[in-house]
């Protein structure tokens, strides 16, 4: 019963994410139950088009939910202004930076925003948090480069930097392994995993590598058109749950080892 | 080491180049005045030409504060416009503002020639200009602030003012087609934009707004900051979108629109300014580039007011014509060496 001592971080009930668009409601999703934990990682997983990018953004305050509760360390996130909300969840995203001209290291310390003045003035304290994230995220040798200049296995590493600067005990990423070639992809699951574990960080990530995610997830929720199953990847396999995630005629998933398998 | 300390070389030296602009600029004109009359009538003496004493303080001076203030006040609204935009091509002018001032012109000249003779003619004049102008950046601005308030999408605005620029041009040359010569004539010279124009009271106005405009944008760096990794992101660091939005549209309609008002369109310094300014300072953050695009918009605007001036001669340059001429190849040059426009 080790979960139950750890502090509850992010609760979602019966949330309904979508668009709302004047009077017209598009659900994508409803009905979504589960909690999250201290030094979790939490993998979302689902076919193209089922919601995974919505429900992020709808957990990181980008875009309102249609119905349903969200609570940030069990306060509601309705009751937190923009600026309490930076200072617990972080994120990582698809887009590039929309300046290209930034430096590794502007771009890293840009993180600190949320706790420095007016003036985006710098304390010890922010120069160490940066400084930890890029050891942590081993860009330090990049910091005098240009954005333009980076590989987008480097440009990831440096985008995970600024959200460890932010210094939350939430980060959310978007897909954090597209585009990258096999080492930076288990060099990225490997990072996080780590900075779950030893940090005590919860991170929650949307990704279609569902076989890695299984080995390393601690829990993961499995996004089916008709219901979702939010569990540990063992338990999610005894269940059955990847099963339904895709048409079956394609693939299919191996119980055994725990898999997806090209059908022939 | 803080931001003050690793630029404090380059601003000294900015500083120090601007007053060589300035004074350089002083020194120069039609009329030959020497450099130490020039001194002795800027320090408040009285032994010199009284000619000479009032060319430089009734002419010189205010022709000289003008170019500063319009220098720095596009250049800023350019590089908000770059920031708020993302895109290295955005100017002060992208928002319409001095399409929607030179459609108040255009219709003042022109319509008043057409409502017939004497009436025309006296309604054109210098402070009716001003007023046209103003008026006109200033509706397009109210338009602006509605389509930022019910759209969600920055290059929506964008292409509202690019087509604010169509109407303009269509309309004038509907209102040229009926019009005489000779008010065409006048047209076209505002269109050439002026700096020789502003009376000290002018000035007075002009200043208010682009301080405003300025120390309101150095206040909003930070955000300005956050916007350079993209609005998600932004918002993801506490920034508030609309708000922000709303502001920096505001900001650059005060500065561009006053500046349109006074002086004319005075093309390409909001757009090349900050390029040129990011060679020389080696950062993204807007607390140091905003005072940096200052110091450079003045000096370039002292040198090109100093060309269109053309020393000891009779002529007058169009300065439109001169920042153009100057700002374009610019932009092209930064193109082909870099091989890319990043903002």
């Amino acid at each position: 019963m080790k979960t139950q001592t750890k502090l509850r971080t992010l609760t979602i009930e019966d949330l309904s994410i979508g668009y709302a668009h004047r009077k017209q409601q598009k659900v994508i999703a409803e009905q979504l139950t589960f909690s999250c934990h201290q030094g979790e990682l939490i993998a979302i997983v689902g076919a193209n088009g089922i919601g995974k990018s919505t429900l992020l953004r709808t957990l990181s305050g980008m875009q309102d939910a249609l119905d349903g509760n969200i609570s940030i360390l069990e306060t509601p996130m309705k009751q937190l202004n923009a600026l309490e909300i930076a200072s617990h969840i972080s994120v990582v995203l698809t887009e590039p930076p929309a300046s290209k001209n930034l430096y590794v290291s502007e771009l890293i310390t840009l993180g600190r925003q949320p706790y420095t003045n007016w003036m985006g003035r710098l304390s010890e304290k922010d120069h160490q948090a940066v400084e930890l994230a890029m050891t942590q995220t081993e860009t330090i040798d990049l910091a005098q480069q240009k954005c333009y200049e980076l590989s987008d296995g480097q440009l990831q590493r440096v985008f995970l930097a600024r959200a460890l600067a932010q210094d939350t005990p939430i980060i959310i990423l978007d897909e954090p392994t597209t585009h990258l070639d096999i080492y930076h992809q288990a060099y990225v699951f490997k990072l996080l995993k780590r900075l779950a574990s030893e940090m005590g960080k919860t991170i929650v990530f949307a990704t279609h590598d569902i076989n890695l995610a299984i080995q390393l997830c601690d829990k993961m929720l499995v996004l089916t058109p008709e219901t979702h199953h939010f569990d540990t990847p063992c338990r999610l396999i005894e269940q059955h749950c990847f099963d339904s995630l895709f048409p079956e005629d394609t693939i299919q998933f191996d119980t055994k080892t725990g898999r997806f398998n090209m059908k022939n | 080491m803080t931001l003050a300390s690793s630029f404090r070389t380059h601003f000294i030296l900015l500083g120090i180049l601007t007053l060589a602009a300035l004074f350089l600029n002083i020194s120069m004109g039609s009329v030959g005045i020497p450099l130490d009359a020039i001194v002795d009538v800027l320090l408040g003496g009285d032994t010199t030409k009284e000619s000479w004493q009032f060319i430089v303080m009734q002419y010189r001076l205010p022709k000289a504060i003008t170019a500063i203030l319009c220098g720095s006040g596009l250049a800023v609204a350019g590089l908000l416009m770059q920031t708020l935009f993302r895109n290295p091509l955005a100017g002060p002018f992208v928002l319409g503002l001095s399409s929607g001032a030179s459609l108040g012109v255009a219709l003042l000249i022109l319509g008043a020639g057409i409502a017939g003779g004497f009436l025309g003619t006296a309604l054109v004049n210098p402070w009716s200009l001003v007023g046209a102008s103003a008026l006109g950046s200033f509706l397009v601005l109210l338009a602006i602030v509605v389509v930022t308030l019910r759209v969600k999408d920055t290059m929506a605005i964008l292409i509202i003012g690019l087509m604010f620029g169509s109407v303009t041009s269509a309309v004038v040359a509907v209102l040229s087609y009926f019009s005489n010569a000779e008010l065409l004539q006048k047209y076209i010279f505002w269109s050439f934009g002026s700096l020789g124009n502003v009376s000290w009271q002018g000035i007075g106005i002009l200043a208010a707004c682009c301080l405003t405009g300025m120390l309101w944008a150095i206040g909003r760096s930070k955000s300005l900051n956050a916007l350079l990794l993209g609005e998600n992101y932004a918002k993801s660091m506490g920034v508030h979108l609309k708000k922000n939005l709303l502001i920096l549209v505001v900001i650059t309609s005060l500065l561009a629109g006053s500046i349109t008002a006074f002086a004319g369109p005075i093309a390409f310094v909001g757009l090349a300014v900050p390029h040129l300014t990011r060679q020389f300072f080696k950062t993204s953050n807007h607390l140091v580039l905003l005072p940096a695009v200052m110091l450079c918009g003045s000096i370039l605007m002292l040198l090109c007011d100093t060309v269109a001036q053309w020393p000891y001669s009779e002529w007058t340059l169009p300065i439109n014509a001169i920042t153009s001429l100057l700002g374009a190849p610019v932009v092209i040059w930064l193109l082909v060496r870099k091989k890319r426009l990043l903002f």
